[in-house]
């Protein structure tokens, strides 16, 4: 009950927030008990296969917001999302592997099986502790918090912005995948890491368990924005507003941009690490294609579509391509690529503030909130 | 490419064949079981046909086993390939492909040692007095590479003979490396000392074999060791050059991907995710072309170098009436959008070719390698690429600086709104910038389909080396694109014998990220009041 007037007091003003976070909640909370307790011959019955595309989903609106965090909110268009995801994915992966133990084909208790296939005899050292899952939860936020901070490190103390920034960060996620694509990295190669058992000890096939993966996925998220919405109403939020909309003249005031534009990278690489963790569980395998580039700026799209710089626009974009692709790709797979590029052809020319701009500009001119702000 | 050379061979056979009427009637003849006969017949038909190709051919696939006539018809065959009791042969006078038969169904055209000898000594001395240098060469190379003490005769009659300096030089290698290996103990010294002149890898094996044989004497061995070195700093020099070769190749191939990029970003400062689709779309002409005419697979690359120019140009100056021109002065926008047509252009690719790879032929002027010396060769397609990507580069300054186009866009580029003001049709301008820019890419795509295959990846593949180029060189000069596409090409050459392709890449993009906190903007930075943002 005490953190209750917090929570309302960080939405405050944010109708948008309420509205997607609460039709969310009513969903997996529905979701779940029509999971659980209804019979399956129910006409609503919910099958297994929706829970976990709704937790997939719920993790790729985690990794939009984070990605909305940096590009809506402080002008860093990141075309290297997808490696932070990756990276907390592949944490997680680990822990999960070593979960395994001598289940595995080659049944060996130390190593996971591609490993055996590879003739390695001792674990890398860059292995040890993941069978731990406390220092795994610590692993998946600071290993790509590391990597967002050497990398923007780098990338903002030489001023390196806009486009050529956009262009390194896709060379970084080039780069790992490319790395990470090696069957001597130690991270299974191009199959990457896959055939999971079960997690904490809860068998990970089991209905009960997945729903608790969704609604873990879906708190979350909830947290995460909070987070965000936090920031953002913040004073620092402000001069990240500032910073986006000029940044030379912010930097003339005596604000040190790169310190502002550190932070949020970090925060942002962080929260992907989550999603990227609460990914891998619910779909099973973790494997290099997420570092594809394609991968990465297919996200910006995510955001673009659900409207930048509002965060529930990036939640409600991640949700609208991803229910569309999934569809599409089932349905008419051919068309998918035709229609995934016609959206990013139809909402940079037609839709420069997303479905959320588009919805609120239909619905009245006196809810001037902080879309306005939102330029090029 | 194949097929068509087969098509003259055969051509050329008909020809002989009615010049050299019994040639089948000989060759009748070896069907007799009497090896002492068929020595007979091998030796007249060396005689008597030396020059046609058939001959060599017949006597190779003699010597290998190969050479079947079918029971039947009596009609001579070569075994192509065997499944079990099942073989694949090939018609020896007509060249065609026949039904796969049992083994019973044949004969074979029995050879025994003294007979596969005396076949290898008469192929080996046919060939090398052949009139044909091609085959006097490879003969002699041959010879080289299987050296037999016998041969000392053949050879040395051989470079009485011999005018081309080519084969010359083969040959005596051939026979310092036998007087090496078997004269009198000066001879031996003496060729020792000769054979650090020569670079093949016999001559290395040769001189390896003195100096580990127990028998050979104190001052052979200091001899040989002596000139074994001389050869492995001469070759490791060649390996050197080979390596810069295989770098301005990769380099080329990088700038010719580049250029285009290069006008487009930092001319209009639009950045095309759909610069590696022009590319594709280039290659795919190209693949196109020779299918429609596969009579002319010989000049197709010409062909299709303007063809690809202008279909890539058009559909960029369709892209740019159509999406970009409502996006500039907002970079990432342009960046979203790009991306959005390069799938959908994928996506049509394989649509209307398939997602499967195709292959395109290399013409025959292409393929094949210039051998410099026995340590190095260099492959005539990327040497044409060096040459096509150095045309191109020329090209673009040439119509950037001396056409009026070009002093339009320069104008448009260095301030709009004056050159505007002066009457120049900016929107015209841009049109053409972004044609002439993705044209570019179409020839690039070109040369590309000549060393690897044509797929609807083929543009990914290029896209982010190519922006690497760009930013590294500096945006919007011509010269910084050319430094940097070498610089990189050459970098990754060198690397990746070291630390393996992939690791030379992500090497290479480290090293970028870390040049960039030197050089923000590149090599050559853009000057001026618009450079900022």
């Amino acid at each position: 009950m005490k953190r209750k007037p917090i929570i309302l007091q960080i939405l405050q003003n944010d109708k948008g927030g309420k509205i997607v976070l609460g039709v969310l909640a009513v969903v997996v909370l529905y979701t779940a008990f029509a999971n659980l307790v209804l019979p399956q011959d129910s006409l609503f019955y919910i099958s297994t296969y929706t829970v976990t595309l709704l937790g997939k989903y719920l993790a790729f609106a985690l990794l939009a917001l984070a990605l909305d965090l940096v590009w809506g909110y402080i002008g860093i268009l990141s075309l290297g999302h997808g490696a932070f995801f990756a990276l907390g994915g592949y944490a997680m992966g680990m822990y999960l592997m070593r979960q395994i133990g001598d289940r595995g084909v080659y049944g060996n208790p130390d190593l996971p099986d591609f490993m055996v296939f590879m003739n390695l005899k001792e674990l890398p050292w860059f292995w040890y502790g993941f069978d731990n899952p406390i220092f795994t939860l610590i692993m998946i936020m600071l290993i790509p918090g590391i990597l967002a901070f050497v990398f923007g490190y780098l990338a903002f103390r030489s001023r390196v912005t806009g486009v050529y920034l956009s262009i390194i960060t896709q060379a970084m996620t080039y780069a790992l995948m490319l790395a990470f694509f090696r069957n001597d990295m130690g991270f299974g190669g191009n199959n990457g890491l896959t055939d999971f058992k079960d997690i904490l000890g809860f068998d990970l096939s089991a209905d009960s368990t997945r729903i608790a993966l969704l609604i873990i996925s879906f708190l979350a998220l909830f947290a995460g924005y909070l987070i965000a919405r936090f920031i953002m109403n913040s004073r620092l939020g402000r001069v990240c507003i500032a910073i986006r909309d000029a940044e030379s003249r912010t930097r003339f005031i005596g604000y040190k941009v790169e310190q502002y534009k550190l932070f949020i990278f970090i925060v942002s690489a962080a929260m992907a690490g989550v999603a990227g963790a609460l990914y891998v569980p619910q779909v099973g395998i973790i494997n290099p294609n997420v570092f594809s580039p394609l991968f990465s700026i297919e996200l910006v799209i995510w955001v673009a579509i659900g409207g930048r710089g509002t965060l529930y626009g990036a939640i409600v974009g991640a949700f609208i391509v991803n229910y569309a692709s999934t569809y599409f790709t089932s349905a008419l797979p051919e068309v998918w690529l035709y229609a995934l590029g016609g959206l990013f052809v139809v909402v940079t020319l037609f839709l420069p503030k997303g479905v959320v701009g588009l919805l609120s500009k239909l619905n009245l001119k006196k809810d001037k909130g902080e879309l306005q702000n939102v330029t090029a | 490419m194949k097929y068509n050379l087969l098509k003259i061979v055969f051509l050329n056979l008909f020809f002989f064949t009615s010049l050299f009427a019994n040639f089948e009637q000989d060759v009748e003849e070896l069907k007799t079981n009497s090896l002492k006969a068929k020595q007979e017949v091998v030796e007249q038909l060396v005689q008597k046909y030396s020059e046609d190709e058939r001959t060599n051919l017949l006597l190779t696939k003699m010597k290998d086993g190969d050479l079947y006539y079918k029971k039947d018809s009596g009609e001579f065959v070569i075994l192509e390939k065997k499944e079990g009791s099942t073989y694949f042969t090939k018609s020896f006078f007509d060249n065609k492909e026949l039904k796969p038969q049992n083994r019973r169904d044949f004969k074979k055209v029995k050879t025994n040692n003294k007979l596969r000898s005396i076949i290898k000594s008469n192929l080996a001395q046919m060939n090398l007095f052949s009139k044909d240098v091609k085959k006097r060469l490879l003969s002699a190379k041959n010879i080289l590479k299987n050296l037999d003490k016998e041969d000392k005769e053949l050879i040395s009659k051989a470079l009485t003979k011999e005018k081309n300096s080519d084969v010359k030089e083969i040959l005596e290698e051939a026979n310092t490396i036998l007087i090496a290996k078997y004269g009198t103990a000066k001879e031996q010294l003496d060729a020792v000392k000769k054979l650090g002149d020569h670079l093949s890898n016999q001559t290395i094996i040769t001189l390896k074999e003195i100096i580990n044989n127990k028998n050979s004497s104190k001052e052979l061995v200091k001899s040989a060791n002596s000139s074994l070195n001389s050869i492995q700093t001469i070759r490791s020099y060649y390996s050197v050059v080979e390596k810069a070769f295989f770098g301005l190749s990769l380099g080329s191939v990088l700038l010719l991907a580049a250029i285009g990029l290069a006008i487009t970003f930092g001319v209009m400062k639009v950045i095309n995710m759909a610069h590696g689709e022009m590319m594709m779309i280039g290659a795919y002409t190209t693949y196109t072309l020779q299918q429609v005419m596969p009579s002319l697979i010989e000049y197709s690359i010409l062909i299709a170098i303007p063809v690809a120019f202008i279909v890539s140009g058009l559909v960029g100056i369709i892209i740019e009436r159509l999406v970009i021109r409502h996006l500039y002065g907002r970079p990432l926008e342009t960046l979203l959008a790009t991306f959005g047509i390069s799938l959908i252009l994928q996506q049509l690719v394989r649509t209307i070719y398939s997602p499967l790879n195709q292959e395109v032929k290399t013409p025959s002027w292409m393929s094949g390698t210039w051998e410099i010396n026995s340590a190095l060769s260099l492959t005539y397609n990327r040497l044409y690429i060096i040459v096509f990507a150095i045309l191109v580069f020329i090209g673009i300054l040439l119509v950037l600086n001396k056409t009026s186009l070009g002093l339009k866009v320069r104008a448009v580029t260095q301030n709009r709104q004056m050159a505007q003001a002066m009457g120049i049709k900016t929107s015209f301008i841009d049109a053409m910038t972004f044609g002439i820019g993705s044209g570019i890419a179409g020839i690039a795509g070109v040369a590309l389909s000549q060393l690897t295959n044509v797929g609807p990846n083929l543009g990914q593949a290029y896209i982010v080396d190519s922006f690497m180029v760009v930013v590294f060189g500096g945006v919007g000069n011509l010269w910084g694109t050319l430094i940097g596409a070498i610089t990189l090409g050459e970098i990754n050459k060198f690397i990746e014998p070291v630390a393996g392709a992939v690791l030379a890449k992500v090497l290479i993009l480290v090293f970028i990220i870390l040049f960039i906190q030197k050089r923000p903007r590149g090599l050559f930075p853009q000057k001026g009041r618009d450079a900022q943002d």
